[in-house]
């Protein structure tokens, strides 16, 4: 018995040992451990980061969480001041809460310094990723990745002349890539259940995801195509008449009438992922999915190449887009700060962003985007650019969750469990925005 | 219920005993079909893994392993072919799929975790809870039976409700998402299991050696280390055990308390994903080699089973 | 029975206690009974108010405030019984209850039936029983999250083989139902799979009761001529039945917090129709940040497992004592 109290004893020091100076020795070597999601960009910018530890010789070390636990994951590490990441590329409506709760470091001072000019990239997304208050010149994040919401559809499928002809007699126009919801609804429907080469699929992919964000993403984007609007524009936090409006509650009952018509079966909380899954997989003619997974698409083996086409997500009364993307931020909890702008500095730097573009990450540099020759550089560049143009986000509230999961819940109680009307899904949303705000004390 | 073993009713017919046989074995199989289905889908392909209708016969593939061990990186094939040959299995069976390995995963490092907070917490948990135990059940303590169901009554708080203070008092003394926070937080939560199993084990050896041990002029604390430790052994390896499955599983605090550098395996087996959706074998591949440990040790425990998830309430 | 015991030994041990001459411990250590009695019990005392009574003071503390634990620069403020009023008259959270009372519900009344029916035909003896125990008692030793995670993947629409065997028993195309995406099924989706995962917890201590009966009481019944049918209802059932409402307490303890096995197979969807009450608790609480709101309703649970708890074991006592 001794002997196995001995050893007993020497495990557990050992694993005390383990975990208390490991962290030491960490912090003595130089390394910033950068966290992000896990998904294509990621992959990419690991391969762009090389080039950084030959330079600097700081090494990098990557954390990366699947999106439906990313948003949870991290900001439960920053509200409990972790340590973990150096380097965070946040989601763009994390600015608030960081920026007041001081998550992030005010990078201003910084960019003067090292004469980095957030005019050196797109407005849309300095104003989305970086500033707090809104449009105020407080930077607290460096553009990363521009990203938004598009389609993409099976080409081949698109011009088949049988599938053609048979489109034309049923709608009286061409099968070609929908530039409004309803024609894309026609279209959905139009493949759905239908054989293309011994197989059945279904009509498009659309988000439905409960546990993050996936179902207010792809409804928004339907949302903002009616001109929905958050508050009115000239008193802020008034939601009433504007997040109910009869515009908004149309959009919703369309979005639930997308579902309900034309995606796959059991495609009841589905994501990124999942939309990949369906697509790559040959089960659907359309899928809604970020740019970032497009150069990804586009390089599929299976699905690729000539086989895919993209879109901008379509209009119905006005052409706007979800924004997606990211801005990279150093976290206010490291130790490691020095070299985490040290960092910044260097993926700021025109000839890095052009690598990262060629990479496939989004790049919305000027010295990117404004090439003359960006356009043609890959099939989605044009969309991409034009999708920036328009692009709406989420409320950036520090209470932003709160918001966040109130329009989740109410949009997949109504969508996906068809629980109560569209009316009453917009209601019941503003009734919690409104306590939100009041909570808030913003009203 | 100690005394009574006596086995079964009075003979049951060979008819019967044949039928109940049938019917325990029929659904035993059904029961045990989930794990197998684990265990095969960890050596199929991501292909094979999501046909219709589901494989039975397969061919069977370590790819399932390879992704669980690995992070892979996509590249062209004029990439794939400036490329010297692969050195290993593994390398050569990712490229097949047009990919390199581009580093290892951050499996290991999970597995290490649970590991080291497993065996962390369960050797404090045993150490306190055998000291306690003794006390318990050799001394005159005031109010013992109010102490024994106030350490019993922690258990019935949902771990979440204790999750919220937990967080904000490890924010504040910086024990988030460390190893020593996690063993301590499991090492609480464990103690009540484990004084209320070693009190019975000891109030089960007999006092007279630990009497005939103080009269031949051992101290109590020599007693209680050469006579009663050893009596107690498998008590304490039982409740070791029973120990161990638990901070092994769990995972509402790790969820909420961990991100990274103290993150155990419960939290993260379900995101393993793959490029471009859920990699199914990588995931199955995980499972499996997280719960053979506990298959085997449930296996070893059988005969303490029934007292270990009764708290010691039931003896047999 | 066990108490008892306890008793016995506690009288003989202390006898032993007065009987050690005092002068002889301290000889050798130094310490005498109490010392020793308080420096064993103390850590774990210590570890058990630090880690759970003193969070559970803050927890209350916490609950009659509108703090917010991502927010920690803006302060907070004393907003008295606000918050429990809040969390009673939220439709919300009752509609939590009841998925929670279902859940509840269901799963105790198939794994009693199923358990109960199970230990009754082990404690045939037949060969090779002891094996097959084992094996039905694997799932409730794995980890309920990961193996709730893989049960998403059986559960799949067309390529899960739940699915794939009811569509080949049953008839239809497994495509054709969702068990986790359908307003109707998902509900009965996690009942299914805590079922699978915890029965045999029930039948394990139910076999306990059932070898607990002595043979012979089986046998005055035949010499007095009285049915199986008769003997089961008045010998096994009665019998079994103190063990069988100590699996039910322990199971519902243990339901009632259900978080890990529903959160992975669901996360509390389609919609909220599988949103348990913990579900809901780890959403204020971690994914809306609002500590004060969620820990007022944390000590409202608390309290109802606790008090149900309490009722239970009385109820359970009076059985015992029959």
């Amino acid at each position: 018995m001794k002997k196995v109290l001995a050893l007993a004893t020497a495990v557990s020091a050992a694993a005390f040992a383990f975990a208390g100076p490991a962290d030491e020795a960490q912090a003595q070597s130089k390394e910033l451990t950068l966290c992000w999601a896990a998904w294509d960009p990621a992959n990419a910018l690991v391969e762009l980061s090389k080039d950084f530890t030959a330079q600097s010789g700081i090494g990098m070390k990557f954390e990366f969480v699947p999106w439906p636990n990313f948003a949870d994951r991290m900001l439960n590490e920053l509200n409990s001041g972790g340590k973990l990441c150096d380097l965070l590329i946040g989601d763009s409506q994390w600015i608030g809460g960081s920026a007041e709760n001081g998550h992030y470091v005010k990078l201003n001072e910084f960019f003067d310094k090292e004469a980095i000019s957030m005019d050196n990239f797109l407005p849309a997304t300095v104003y989305a990723y970086s500033t707090w208050p809104k449009g105020s010149p407080n930077y607290w994040a460096l553009p990363a990745m521009g990203d938004a919401l598009g389609w993409v559809y099976r080409k081949d499928w698109f011009s088949r002349p049988e599938l053609q002809a048979d489109f034309k007699a049923k709608h009286g126009r061409d099968l070609a890539p929908p530039t409004t919801w309803s024609e894309l609804k026609e279209v959905s429907e139009f493949f759905q259940g239908r054989e293309i080469d011994g197989k059945k699929i279904y009509g498009a992919a659309i988000f439905t995801e409960r546990g993050s964000e996936g179902i207010t993403m792809g409804a928004t984007a339907a949302l903002y195509s009616w001109g929905f609007e958050y508050q009115n524009p000239d008193k802020p936090y008034d939601m009433e008449g504007f997040v109910n409006s009869a515009a908004a509650v149309e959009a919703l009952d369309f979005y639930k009438g997308l579902y309900k018509c034309c995606t796959p079966p059991g495609y009841t909380d589905s994501y990124m992922q999942e939309g990949l899954d369906a697509f790559k997989s040959g089960q659907v003619a359309m899928m809604m999915n970020w740019f970032a997974f497009f150069p990804g698409l586009h390089k599929d083996p299976v699905v690729g190449g000539d086989r895919i086409g993209f879109f901008v997500n379509p209009g119905q009364k006005v052409e706007a887009s979800t924004l997606g993307g990211q801005g990279i931020s150093v976290v206010a909890y490291s130790d490691k700060q020095e070299e985490a702008l040290q960092y910044i500095k260097w993926f700021a730097g025109a000839d890095v962003q052009k690598k990262w573009w060629s990479l496939g990450g989004y790049a919305v540099h000027n010295a990117v985007v404004q090439d003359p020759g960006f356009e043609a550089s890959a099939p989605f560049a044009a969309d991409f650019l034009k999708a920036m143009s328009g692009v709406q986000d989420f409320w950036q509230e520090p209470a932003y969750a709160e918001l966040m999961l109130a329009m989740q819940k109410r949009f997949h109680d109504f969508v996906v469990a068809d629980q109560g009307t569209a009316q009453e899904a917009m209601d019941k949303l503003k009734e919690d925005w409104v306590e939100v705000f009041e909570d808030e004390g913003k009203l | 219920m100690s005394a009574s073993t006596a086995h079964s009713v009075v003979d049951a017919k060979p008819w019967t005993r044949h039928l109940s046989s049938a019917l325990v074995i029929l659904y035993a199989l059904i029961t045990i079909l989930p794990l197998v289905w684990i265990f095969m889908t960890g050596f199929k392909t991501p292909q094979d893994s999501i046909s219709y209708p589901p494989k039975v016969v397969f061919e069977p593939s370590l790819e399932g392993y390879v992704n669980l061990f690995t992070t892979r990186s996509r590249q062209t094939p004029e990439y794939m072919a400036t490329l010297p040959p692969p050195d290993n299995w593994a390398e050569a069976l990712v490229r097949d799929r047009n990919m390199v390995i581009a580093g290892p995963s951050k499996f290991g490092e999970r597995f290490l975790n649970s590991v080291i907070i497993g065996f962390g917490s369960t050797f404090l948990s045993v150490f306190l809870g055998t000291l306690a135990a003794y006390a318990f059940s050799r001394f005159k303590i005031p109010l013992k039976d109010d102490l024994m169901f106030f350490i019993l009554s922690t258990r019935m708080m949902p771990p979440i409700a204790v999750a919220i203070p937990i967080f904000l008092m490890y924010r504040s003394v910086g024990l988030s998402d460390t190893h020593l926070g996690m063993i301590l937080l499991y090492t609480a939560v464990n103690i009540s299991l484990a004084v209320w199993l070693l009190k019975g084990f000891i109030d089960e050896i007999p006092l007279e050696y630990e009497e005939a041990a103080l009269i031949d002029g051992y101290s109590r604390l020599q007693a209680f280390i050469k006579v009663v430790l050893p009596q107690a052994a498998t008590g304490i390896a039982a409740t070791a055990i029973f120990c161990l499955i638990f901070s092994w599983n769990e995972y509402a605090f790790a969820l909420l308390l961990t991100s990274g550098t103290a993150q155990t395996a419960p939290p993260f087996i379900p995101t393993i994903i793959g490029e471009g959706g859920l990699d199914w074998p990588a995931v199955a591949a995980g499972a499996t080699l997280f719960l053979i440990p506990i298959v085997a040790f449930t296996i070893l425990l059988r005969k303490h089973l029934l007292r270990g998830i009764t708290f010691g309430a039931v003896r047999k | 029975m066990a108490e008892s015991t306890t008793r016995g030994l506690e009288k003989v041990a202390e006898r032993a206690a007065r009987a050690t001459p005092p002068g002889l411990a301290r000889r050798f250590s130094g310490l005498s009974d109490k010392a020793v009695a308080w420096l064993f019990v103390g850590p774990t005392l210590v570890l058990l108010l630090a880690i759970n009574i003193f969070p559970l003071i803050w927890t209350v503390y916490l609950s009659f405030t509108n703090y917010k634990a991502n927010r920690s620069a803006r302060g907070y403020e004393f907003i008295g019984l606000r918050n429990y009023e809040r969390v009673l008259t939220d439709s919300d959270i009752w509609q939590t209850l009841q998925v929670t009372a279902h859940f509840l519900i269901w799963t105790m009344t198939l794994q009693v039936i199923l358990g109960f029916t199970l230990a009754w035909l082990i404690n045939k003896q037949f060969k090779g029983h002891g094996f097959w125990t084992t094996i039905i008692l694997l799932p409730m030793m794995l980890s309920p999250a990961v193996v709730g995670n893989f049960w998403t993947f059986l559960y799949q629409p067309q390529i899960g083989l739940f699915n794939y065997v009811i569509a080949f028993f049953g008839g239809i195309d497994p495509s054709s139902f969702s068990m986790l995406g359908d307003v109707n099924l998902a509900p009965w989706a996690i009942v299914i799979v805590d079922t699978w995962m915890w029965t045999p917890y029930i039948m394990l201590i139910c076999l306990a009761g059932l070898r607990s009966i002595p043979d012979y009481i089986y046998e005055a019944a035949e010499v007095d001529r009285a049915s199986k049918w008769r003997q089961f209802w008045s010998i096994t059932l009665p019998m079994v039945l103190p063990f069988l409402m100590l699996a039910v307490l322990f199971r519902v303890i243990e339901n009632f917090k259900m978080f890990d096995l529903v959160v992975e197979l669901t996360s509390g969807g389609p919609g909220s129709i599988t949103e348990l009450a913990s579900i809901n608790l780890k959403r204020e609480a971690f994914e809306k940040w609002r500590t004060g709101y969620s820990s007022a309703f944390a000590i409202i649970l608390f309290v109802t497992v606790f008090g149900v708890a309490n009722i239970y074991v009385k109820a359970l006592n009076k059985v015992k004592q029959r």
